[in-house]
């Protein structure tokens, strides 16, 4: 399918396209900013806001504790008054006469700040004031606004269209259809589509063959899974307790729940109310209570000598940090002991947004809590039973002592026979640690300087930061109920952009404004402001509806845009910022392993469940202690579990999810980063799981029926060639090139020549890993097809979603 | 010479990979991708013409690496490097609570406060006649080429949080360790290894401290810089070995033939990020061989191993001692040694002196060794726990022993233009609060990075917004008073 205005642009564009050629080669020299100074006026938010809070604000801006010579440059009244700008004078504007000072003891800013500026910089101040010096709200406090959208046009496209303009760019053609249905089960299930999959779609010449797929995916349970997988990094989910000791704490139920949520598609209102207070809830139920571990989720201590006071202070600070980087885009955390030195978050927002979660009851400090039980309606219905049986049997036996009868021994046996089936029972119910309100809350006070001694400071109650919309709740304290509906209530400025720039960074690699955790001055200003808004308004109007949201994002042409960049686009736009093509980028470390476990036929598709164990080499939790722990990998259908299932120990995460970046969840993870190191290729060549899943292909390559495999072989190719193109199309769903068909012909003779005279070495490679090997295959040709497969999982292409 | 670095360039590839590579020409932001061995999405490359991201150094550069010594736990310093008489003279005395009221305590909270002497001798070394304890005669032995500090503090009392602070300058997890900022700023020498090293010294000990893979973390710096552990028992480094059945010639038919397919599929999709993964398998590969060749140390003499008193590979912070020096001389930037058994809430008499034999003899015979090779001049040394203990006795957890403390704490520096034979700093009489030139952690960041060349205020990584440094945001002074 294509869209109309791509027809007519393409025609302008034959046009000017050896001007363009020229055009953007000076243009790349630049920077955007260039380009606003020759020809725009001078926008606040755009130009002028980032220079003064990268340069200024530390000194003269909301921190008012270690604010200079009392001069503000966040509020134009304030900067007035002081001189410092004369709008449309900058030759009488102190601030213009310092920052183009040569005078080292008047220069702004400051020579030991290290944070001198450019020429560029000086400029734009200059221009700004000229034009009048006028300021903007922040643009992420601002209510996002529904833009006009280009008629006709899809809207996400219109608005990325409009902005390829200005660059006279315009689209990639549409990506293949191997690419795209590569390109839709990563990013949403996150598992391999399978060679008839794709040979199904590729032939496929239904106009709706495109949306059917993306239907089916988003309908497939492995979409919660794959959706879950962002969340948990960014609310910090992890199986222990982070701290020292690093013990194991009972909260996979809520990984579940967060799965479940995404496959239902619980409205994103819901489902943020849920996990802040779904025990506030008037409806609350096991399932809202589960929602709201979100709040325990936090890094917790049972070290000896800590003091509960000290790990108080601690955990109101973590949670205030989660709220700002899960919802509110900000960072908070520099308020904890002064103002925040950017944005209007100041250190009495900081305790009072902490003041919220005072009623969460918990042990602060080495205290164990198993959880609540989490149950099916069997399960109650069978406790219930058995807590009456106890009960029964309890009342018998006080009969029988208090009748004093010859029963009294026998009514014993029966109620402690009672109680030990209903406890045996009990414990064998998985846990989870919840959120439960206590009665008593605990007193918040500002901490000077993040002091947890010092108790001089104000007493505070719950409130929202004051430089945000304000409900009116009146006549009661406000509640962590309160703070959900306020994150969610639709005039928020923040939430919805925030969670829309994440789920941009999922289908595109990177956020519309960058940094994902910080929507404010330090952050970036988003590079499409208005399809940023756009994603909001519409995820807001449609009822907070998180499927829909996903599915406008992937039918727009600029997801199904192809990946390869030109080179004019690699060095005028090398971060893709303007969304010219997609983007490649390699896989989270969870899929890595579900896409080699899945090829090699050993993935295990159950959804939910406690945690699970893959080998991990020996020793590797040495340094824990507290007690000490010795790892026991699974064994049977959890050994070969999806990624995100494993077993997630704060401290000593798994190590092959390391290796890709998987992070450790300490802290909350809005943008994981994506490296490419050694470590990476150690493990895809020797991590016992990736040697047993090539020995996995390998057994398929050698068993497959290749008569009836849709390989295109011609009367030439022999069974070598048969099984490399068989291979190619399982783990790659292509069909290799003669070249690539050439490589590893010679790399099956060469296994094959070493491996004939050493059998006893073919022999032991397949030993690595639990799974049966198959009976039928030779262990010579199993061996040396194993280096094919390890090959190609290891490949590049392989791990990557182009 | 065709060594690798470990974070290879094209032109630094042996000849044979070379050409298999091709020369294909790269943009700009493809090459500085390369050379970050970083995705092109969303991290800062760093400076094409040094090693690392600093581009040019401000300040002379004194250390070429760092070799840190962490004693987890806390070590006493009342009983190691700083003697009170006043407290030997109080002991078993009520503290004066003028000095310990409203104080942070560990677990002695609510319990009453009495005086400890010191529970074992000290006596005078060196040519200044240093007072340290009859426990390390050793390092008494090198006292005139160190410079010890009696007067550092730290914030946290916790073993976790201090243990951050430490590393990180911060107890918030998610920050990146001083070996990775500076593996970051400086990047590596060493042409197959990773920059940072981390050795975790296995031993007899009672009850080490958990060491969380946090503490060596490159947090929000790109993950190349993060600290790569070289572990004693199984593979050195995590999946270093071939699996079962696949010799070396094997393994490197495979990667050959991996980095072959990639190369023709670079040639249909031009993404930076090839060049990127067909170097890293090539130094997985060059590490593969050359990482056991260091942990070896077949090579070492029979007289080097009786002055550090270990055996090759037997995991003591002695052997781990001559790895560090290994790998000193192979050019890694930071070396970070971790002894992690000094949490003596109790059985201080006990404990201790086997604690203090454990290390005294190799962290001397590190200091000679180096100075005998040559390396002393430019390679810092450190030698510190998290924190200092308590000058009041702990007796609810077993025989005598001291709390934790963070008022008051000593520590060591060597080498790379620490003064030699100095003492820096006191404590009051009792020993609880450092008094004189009172130095911080940061402090202690800001001297170690002057000495390698890095202005601490100018050092910093844009992150969520903010200009993160290692020594954070309150001011950390150089300490110019220890260097020469």
């Amino acid at each position: 399918m294509r869209y109309c205005w791509n027809a007519k642009l393409a025609v302008w564009v034959a046009f000017t396209t050896s001007y363009l050629c020229v055009w953007s080669s000076i243009v790349s020299a630049l920077d955007p900013i260039a380009e606003t100074i020759e020809f725009q006026r001078i926008e606040f938010n755009r130009d002028v806001r980032p220079i003064l809070s990268d340069h200024c604000f530390a000194c003269h801006g909301p921190d008012s504790t270690h604010r200079q010579a009392d001069l503000r440059l966040d509020m134009r009244e304030g900067a007035m008054a002081m001189s410092a700008l004369v709008p449309g004078a900058p030759e009488e504007s102190e601030l213009v006469t310092r920052i183009e000072s040569e005078d080292d003891s008047l220069v702004m800013p400051p020579p030991e700040t290290h944070k001198p500026l450019s020429d560029r910089q000086k400029e734009i101040l200059r221009r700004w004031i000229d034009q009048g010096a006028e300021y903007q709200l922040h643009w992420s406090y601002e209510v996002p606004r529904r833009p006009d959208v280009p008629k006709g046009m899809f809207p996400i496209d219109g608005l990325v269209q409009r902005r390829l303009e200005q660059r006279g760019w315009q689209l990639s053609p549409e990506a293949d259809r191997r690419t795209l249905i590569r390109r839709l089960h990563s990013d949403l299930i996150g598992l391999p589509p399978s060679p008839e999959e794709v040979t199904a779609f590729v032939a496929d010449e239904s106009p709706t063959a495109y949306a059917d797929l993306v239907e089916r995916l988003l309908t497939s349970e492995h979409y919660g899974e794959r959706m879950a997988i962002p969340w948990l990094d960014v609310v910090r989910y992890a199986d222990t307790i982070g701290y020292h000791s690093d013990n194991p704490r009972n909260v996979w139920p809520y990984r579940d729940w967060v799965i479940r949520a995404f496959n239902e598609n619980k409205p994103f209102d819901r489902f943020t109310i849920e996990q802040i207070a779904g025990d506030l809830l008037p409806d609350a139920d096991q399932q809202s209570r589960i929602g709201s571990a979100f709040n325990r989720l936090l890094l917790t201590t049972e070290e000896g000598g800590a003091q509960p006071k000290d790990y108080e202070a601690r955990m109101l600070a973590d949670r205030v940090r989660a709220i700002g980087s899960v919802w509110l885009g900000q960072t908070t955390g520099c308020a904890q002991c002064h103002d925040h030195k950017f944005d209007p978050f100041t250190t009495r927002d900081f305790y009072a947004l902490g003041a919220f979660f005072a009623d969460v009851q918990e042990g602060l400090v080495a205290r164990r809590e198993d959880g609540m039980p989490v149950m099916t309606e069997d399960q109650r219905t069978q406790l219930a039973v058995l807590d009456e049986a106890v009960a029964v049997a309890k009342r018998l036996l006080s009969e029988a002592e208090s009748n004093k009868t010859d029963d009294g021994a026998q009514a014993k046996i029966e109620w402690e026979s009672a109680k030990k089936t209903r406890d045996a029972f009990y414990s064998g119910l998985p846990k989870c640690l919840v959120t439960k309100a206590s009665k008593n809350h605990r007193t918040v006070r500002i901490l000077p300087r993040g002091n947890w001694q010092d108790e001089s400071g104000e007493v505070l109650q719950p409130a929202f930061p004051s430089y945000l919309p304000q409900p009116n709740i009146q006549g009661r304290p406000l509640n962590r109920l309160d703070l959900a509906q306020w994150l969610v209530s639709g005039e928020h400025p923040l939430t919805a952009r925030v969670v829309m720039n994440r789920l941009w960074k999922h289908f595109f690699g990177i956020g519309l404004s960058k940094v994902l955790d910080d929507l404010g001055a330090q952050g970036e200003p988003p590079s499409n402001p208005e399809l940023l808004d756009f994603l909001a308004c519409e995820f807001v109007d449609s009822g907070w509806d998180y499927r829909q949201m996903v599915r406008c994002i992937v039918m727009s042409a600029t997801y199904r845009q192809r990946s390869t960049a030109t080179p004019e686009q690699l060095e005028s736009d090398p971060y893709n910022r303007d969304l010219a093509r997609q983007t490649p980028f390699r896989m989270d470390a969870e899929l890595v392993r579900d896409y080699a476990l899945d090829v090699a036929g050993l993935l295990k598709h159950q959804v939910g469940g406690a945690s699970v164990k893959p080998y991990q080499p020996e020793g590797y939790w040495e340094h824990l202690n507290f007690p000490t722990r010795t790892y026991q990998a699974d064994a049977g259908a959890n050994q070969y579990r999806r990624g995100l299932y494993t077993w997630w120990q704060r401290s000593f995460l798994h190590p092959s999810m390391l290796a890709f970046d998987a992070p450790t969840r300490e802290e909350c993870c809005a943008e994981r980063t994506r490296s490419n190191i050694p470590q990476q290729a150690l493990v895809l060549l020797n991590d016992p799981t990736f040697v047993e899943a090539a020995r996995g292909v390998a057994s398929r390559m050698l068993t497959a029926d290749l008569n009836t495999a849709d390989i295109n072989l011609t009367a030439d190719d022999d069974a070598d060639d048969a099984r490399i193109a068989w291979g190619f199309s399982l783990v790659l769903q292509r069909t290799p090139t003669a070249d690539e068909r050439q490589t590893l012909r010679t790399l099956v003779n060469t296994h094959r020549e070493i491996y004939s005279v050493d059998r006893d070495a073919a022999s032991a490679l397949l030993t690595t890993g639990l799974a049966p090997v198959p009976p039928k295959c030779d262990a010579v040709e199993l061996a040396v097809w194993t280096h094919v497969a390890r090959v190609l999982l290891s490949l590049h292409e392989t791990i990557t979603r182009s | 010479m065709n060594r690798l670095t470990w974070n290879p360039k094209p032109e630094n590839l042996p000849m044979c990979r070379r050409r298999m590579l091709g020369m294909s020409t790269v943009g700009s932001a493809a090459l500085a991708s390369l050379l970050s061995g970083q995705s092109l999405l969303g991290e800062q490359p760093p400076a094409s013409n040094a090693l690392g991201a600093l581009r040019r150094l401000p300040l002379p550069q004194r250390a070429k690496r760092v070799i840190w010594l962490t004693m987890a736990g806390g070590p006493s310093h009342l009983e190691l490097f700083d003697y009170k008489a006043k407290l030997a003279e109080l002991d078993g005395q009520p503290m004066p609570e003028s000095l310990t009221a409203g104080q942070q305590l560990a677990q002695l909270q609510g319990e009453k406060l009495v005086c400890l002497g010191p529970m074992f001798p000290f006596t005078q070394y060196g040519s200044q006649g240093v007072e340290l304890s009859t426990l390390l005669p050793h390092i008494g032995s090198m006292v005139d080429d160190i410079c010890l500090v009696r007067s550092m503090t730290t914030d946290a009392i916790n073993h976790d949080p201090a243990h951050m602070f430490m590393n990180t300058g911060s107890q918030i997890a998610g920050r990146p360790s001083m070996g990775a900022w500076i593996n970051y700023g400086l990047g590596s020498e060493a042409s197959d290894l990773p920059g940072f090293v981390v050795l975790v010294s296995t031993g007899p000990g009672r009850s080490p401290q958990p060491i969380a893979a946090r503490q060596w973390s490159g947090g929000f710096l790109p993950s190349r810089y993060q600290g790569v552990e070289l572990r004693s028992r199984g593979d050195a480094v995590l999946y270093l070995g071939n699996p079962k059945g696949i010799t070396r010639s094997q393994q490197g038919l495979d990667i050959d033939t991996i980095n072959a397919l990639n190369r023709s599929h670079d040639a249909l999709v031009h993404d930076p990020e090839i060049e990127t993964r067909i170097a890293q398998f090539e130094l997985a590969f060059q590490m593969q061989a050359s990482v056991p060749e260091l942990m070896e140390a077949s090579d070492e003499t029979e007289d080097t191993l009786s002055m550090y008193g270990c055996q090759p590979g037997d995991g003591s912070f002695a052997s781990n001692c001559i790895l560090a020096r290994r790998l000193a001389e192979r050019g890694v930037r930071f070396i970070q040694l971790y002894h992690r058994d000094w949490d003596h809430h109790s059985l201080l008499r006990e404990e201790l002196p086997l604690r203090a034999a454990e290390v005294d003899r190799a962290s001397a015979a590190l200091i000679r060794d180096l100075k005998q090779r040559g390396l002393f001049e430019d390679t810092l040394i450190v030698w510190t726990g998290e924190f200092g203990r308590t000058p009041m006795s702990q007796q609810n957890k077993g025989p005598i022993g001291r709390d934790h403390h963070n008022k008051s704490m000593s520590m060591w520096l060597a080498g790379a233009g620490v003064r030699r034979g100095m003492v820096y700093g006191a404590t009051d009489e009792l020993g609880y609060s450092a008094v004189e030139n009172v130095c911080t952690v940061h402090d202690l960041h800001a001297t170690m990075l002057h000495q390698l060349g890095i202005e601490h205020e100018a050092f910093t990584y844009k992150f969520q917004g903010l200009d993160f440094k290692l020594t954070g945001v309150e001011p950390a002074r150089v300490l110019h008073d220890i260097l020469v």
